[in-house]
């Protein structure tokens, strides 16, 4: 037998318009973390797919322990050992974390001939596989109890429980907190003690570092190489993705603030275990930046600020006026726009083209005529968004559920940009997005902030908000613990307010 | 990337058979019932089925609206009915044994339709105020009033047949524009309604905000779309095309009954589908709605000159709403 647990040889795929993978490779040996990395649309999901059996390749050959392998479904890749947690989570909020965990593969017995699902032995299972994988979850609780990170957990327990030989990890910890990382990683390491073989995709590269033996990089679906990850730096491994030299992560901050413009005071959630009493302001061109930990309701508190979520107490001045936002509607009227994290729940519209998802927002100042939308000006909108973002699409008509995951976030960061708010709340902003990508949208955030916008940038990457933001305010349990600023903005000070009340 | 070549390949056939099934299979059914009964293709016979998909198509679109929004109007084909034994008791004439109202003066035509849209709007508000507002399902709330509609027509009627219609009113539904006969003026009227329509899905931002609705309604709320008003807008205008509908279908049969537009809904539902409107939402076009419905209604016709009894007209109609739509569901599943 060879040396690799799993072979795939100028894999090719195509898509009505693109060519996603172009003689891809990868080589995975037993016992190893092999990270997959590549820019937005690299073709790395696809890849993946290809082997997991949603997507059937074109060409080229994969062998599984020594022999060819061709899975037609998931079911197969099961069956054959090879689990994945997708990119994009499929949950079944209203059945129980084990229903979901044994979705498909539920334990029967059978009493007169006829076969019945095996509650007991299920819920039992589950229960056992949560308590050894360090998951505090009851395996009767219904999946949508949880939050988003809590959920790509169980997805990563499922992904586990199938004993599988090789695991696939489709950006596994996008939505999860340090701590949910740290016991991912713990669950990583003892897969590969095991002789497993993962398969790690990421766009963060301290973890890729940390976490992983070997890395495979790809570029336009073709494979560029595979190297030992003890002989890599981020910078190489930014340099072989990006096919150039990146010299800044970050724009320079240079940014002399103005007047007060949006100022929320003593805002409090209808919720008790919700947000309480905060208070904030930012002042034209600014860039505040909110950290803390998952969990530290700052989700909450924005959607609650845009009209999404309900507020007992509070008030919100624009400019020095009290304005009252029952609604988003209320909100967009006046000039505040929110990014929201969830970007398939509530970002892309799946079956629309990517100009309809860029320009959504923005319908009403593109008129002619005062009714009639100006197809031309939208069309132009849309090319310079693609344009400016280097978003990956074989047209402007695709629907956006083709695009990459990351692309599909750099449309809808390009939809707020279109609506060019005076106040624009984005969440988790860079979340999936590679770090080329990454520093685009930095500069057009600085941009906006230069031409006197305010902008406030919630996001769990501590280097993030100390590279863009010019303040930051740190949220702690619902509540503010504090704000920093030049010197004081770093890790530790950070990280310190971050777990203040607890 | 890959550019596009401009060759012609043998995917690229079966891709056109397949984006264009629908149509395909229409033609042919003409032309195979053309051979056979010659006179299958006659001016007569091309004002019959213009006629009828004309209202058939209006109806079509008013439940359009419903279907991409993710709801659905199951009300439709009674409201149509409704729509038809009023506009029909308000038109009789006056010299007419049983007129219902006998009092009443002879209305001008263009008032009773504007004020039968008005009034069913006014039935579409409250459709769609239960199902934005109060958040009942489209299919329980629209269910309800199907069967409130029907029992106040029954009441409105007597459950009896209404005759007699003035020949102003009936020589608009069964009239053709400048006498030519495969030109009947229902014809022009759908056609009408359909460009408005396409413009309103096209050309406006309420257009998209329905698209966009049905495509995610958290993103469209996000975006700042008007949520429930756009929806209360959607059934709205879906009952004042039923109006309409009604009043056309009245005068083209030259008398109604409480009964009328039974099941009408599913007709139109089902042409929407087979059309390309997506039951899951955010996905529909004017142009492949007339398609649909002209396609069930040719098939009708042709079935009726083949000598079909109705009976079996039912199975293959069922039939081929389930092939329609799983072919046109295979072209986003081709792609895997
Ligand atoms: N179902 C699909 N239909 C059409 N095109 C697709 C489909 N899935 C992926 N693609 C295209 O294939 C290419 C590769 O996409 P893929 O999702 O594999 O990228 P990725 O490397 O995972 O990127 P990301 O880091 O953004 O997740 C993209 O250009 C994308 O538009
Ligand atoms: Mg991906």
């Amino acid at each position: 037998m060879s040396e690799y647990l799993l072979e795939m040889t100028d894999i090719s795929k195509s898509f009505p318009g693109v060519k996603a993978l172009d003689n891809a490779c990868l080589r995975l040996r037993p016992g190893t973390v092999h990270a997959l990395m590549g820019e937005n649309g690299a073709g790395k999901s696809t890849l993946m797919k290809c082997l997991f059996g949603v997507y059937t390749r074109d060409s080229g050959t994969i062998l599984y322990e020594g022999e060819p392998l061709n899975v037609h479904n998931t079911h197969d890749a099961l069956v054959r050992g090879i689990a994945m947690v997708q990119q994009e989570l499929q949950p079944i909020p209203d059945r129980s974390i084990a229903e979901n965990i044994y979705c498909g593969k539920y334990p029967v017995k059978k009493y007169l001939g006829m076969k019945f699902v095996d509650h007991k032995k299920m819920n039992e299972d589950t229960q056992a596989l949560l308590d050894r994988l360090n998951m505090p979850f009851d395996a009767k609780q219904k999946l949508g109890t949880l939050s988003a990170s809590q959920m790509q957990l169980v997805e990563i327990a499922k992904a586990v429980s199938n004993n599988a030989k090789v695991v696939i990890m489709d950006e596994p910890t996008s939505s999860l907190s340090l701590k949910e990382v740290d016991t991912l990683f713990d669950i990583i390491r003892t897969l590969r003690d095991q002789g497993c073989g993962i398969i790690y995709i990421s766009h963060k590269m301290q973890e890729i570092l940390e976490i992983s033996d070997e890395v495979t990089i790809m570029r336009d679906g073709q494979y560029i190489g595979t190297w030992p990850a003890s002989e890599l730096s981020t910078d190489d491994i930014i340099t072989k993705m990006v096919g150039r030299e990146l010299t800044d992560l970050y724009p320079p901050k240079i940014s002399s603030p103005g007047e007060v413009a949006f100022e929320v005071t003593d805002y409090t959630s209808i919720d008790p275990k919700s947000f309480k009493d905060v208070s904030f302001s930012v002042r034209e061109g600014e860039i505040l930046g909110v950290g803390g930990l998952v969990g530290a309701q700052r989700t909450e508190l924005m959607e609650a600020i845009f009209g999404l979520r309900s507020h007992t107490t509070g008030e919100i001045k624009l400019h020095g006026k009290t304005i009252k936002i029952a609604s988003p509607t209320d909100a967009i009227s006046n000039g505040i726009a929110l990014l929201t994290e969830d970007r398939r729940g509530s970002g892309i519209f799946g079956v629309l083209s990517v100009e309809d998802n860029i320009s959504v927002a923005s319908l009403r100042d593109y008129l002619k005529f005062r009714a009639f939308l100006d197809e031309k000006a939208l069309a132009e909108l849309t090319e310079e968004n693609i344009g400016k973002l280097s978003i990956k699409t074989p047209s402007t008509k695709t629907q956006i559920q083709n695009l990459s995951g990351g692309n599909q976030q750099k449309v809808i960061v390009s939809r707020w940009l279109a609506k060019d708010p005076d106040i624009l709340i984005m969440d988790e902003p860079t979340r999936g997005i590679d770090v080329g990508a990454k520093y685009e949208i930095y500069c057009i955030i600085r941009d906006l902030a230069r031409e006197g916008k305010s902008i406030i940038m919630v996001s769990s990457e501590m280097g993030e908000l100390i590279g863009v933001a010019d303040r930051i305010m740190v949220m702690c349990d619902g509540r503010v613990s504090g704000f920093v600023s030049g010197d004081d903005m770093n890790q530790e000070k950070i990280m310190e307010l971050a777990v203040s009340f607890m | 990337m890959t550019k596009s070549t401009k060759k012609i390949t043998g995917a690229d056939v079966k891709g056109f058979i397949l984006d264009n099934a629908v149509i395909i299979m229409m033609v042919a059914v003409a032309v195979v019932v053309g051979i056979l009964h010659p006179n299958f293709i006659s001016a007569y016979n091309f004002k019959n089925l213009i006629s009828n998909t004309a209202v058939r198509f209006i109806i079509a679109l008013g439940v359009s609206g419903c279907l991409i929004t993710k709801g659905t109007d199951l009300s439709a084909g009674r409201q149509v009915g409704f729509a038809a034994c009023i506009a029909a008791t308000l038109l009789q004439r006056s010299d007419y044994a049983q007129k219902v109202f006998t009092k009443l003066p002879e209305l001008p035509i263009a008032a009773v339709v504007v004020g039968l849209i008005i009034v069913f709007s006014l039935i579409g508000l409250i459709n769609g105020l239960i199902i934005a507002l109060l958040n009942v399902p489209p299919f329980i709330a629209t269910l309800g009033m199907q069967t409130v509609i029907y029992g106040f027509c029954l009441v409105f009627t007597g459950a009896q047949p209404i005759g007699g219609l003035r020949t102003d009113y009936t020589n608009i539904c069964s009239g053709s524009l400048f006498g030519i006969t495969w030109i009947p003026y229902l014809g022009v009227i759908a056609l009408f309604v359909g460009i408005l329509m396409w413009v309103m899905y096209n050309k406006t931002p309420h257009g998209k905000s329905i698209y966009a609705i049905g495509g995610n309604e958290n993103s469209a709320e996000v975006s700042g779309i008007n949520v429930r008003k756009v929806k209360i807008m959607v059934y709205m205008t879906a009952s004042a095309l039923y109006a309409l509908a009604g009043f056309l279908l009245g005068g083209k049969a030259g008398g109604t009954s409480a009964s009328l537009g039974q099941g009408y809904e599913l007709i139109a539902i089902a042409g929407c589908t087979i059309g390309g409107v997506s039951s899951n939402g955010g996905i529909g076009k004017v142009g492949g709605i007339l398609v649909g419905v002209l396609v069930f209604e040719l098939l009708k016709i042709a079935m009726q000159f083949m000598g079909v009894t109705t009976a079996y007209t039912y199975v293959v109609q069922g039939l081929v709403i389930v092939i329609a739509v799983a072919f046109d569901i295979r072209k986003y599943v081709a792609k895997k």
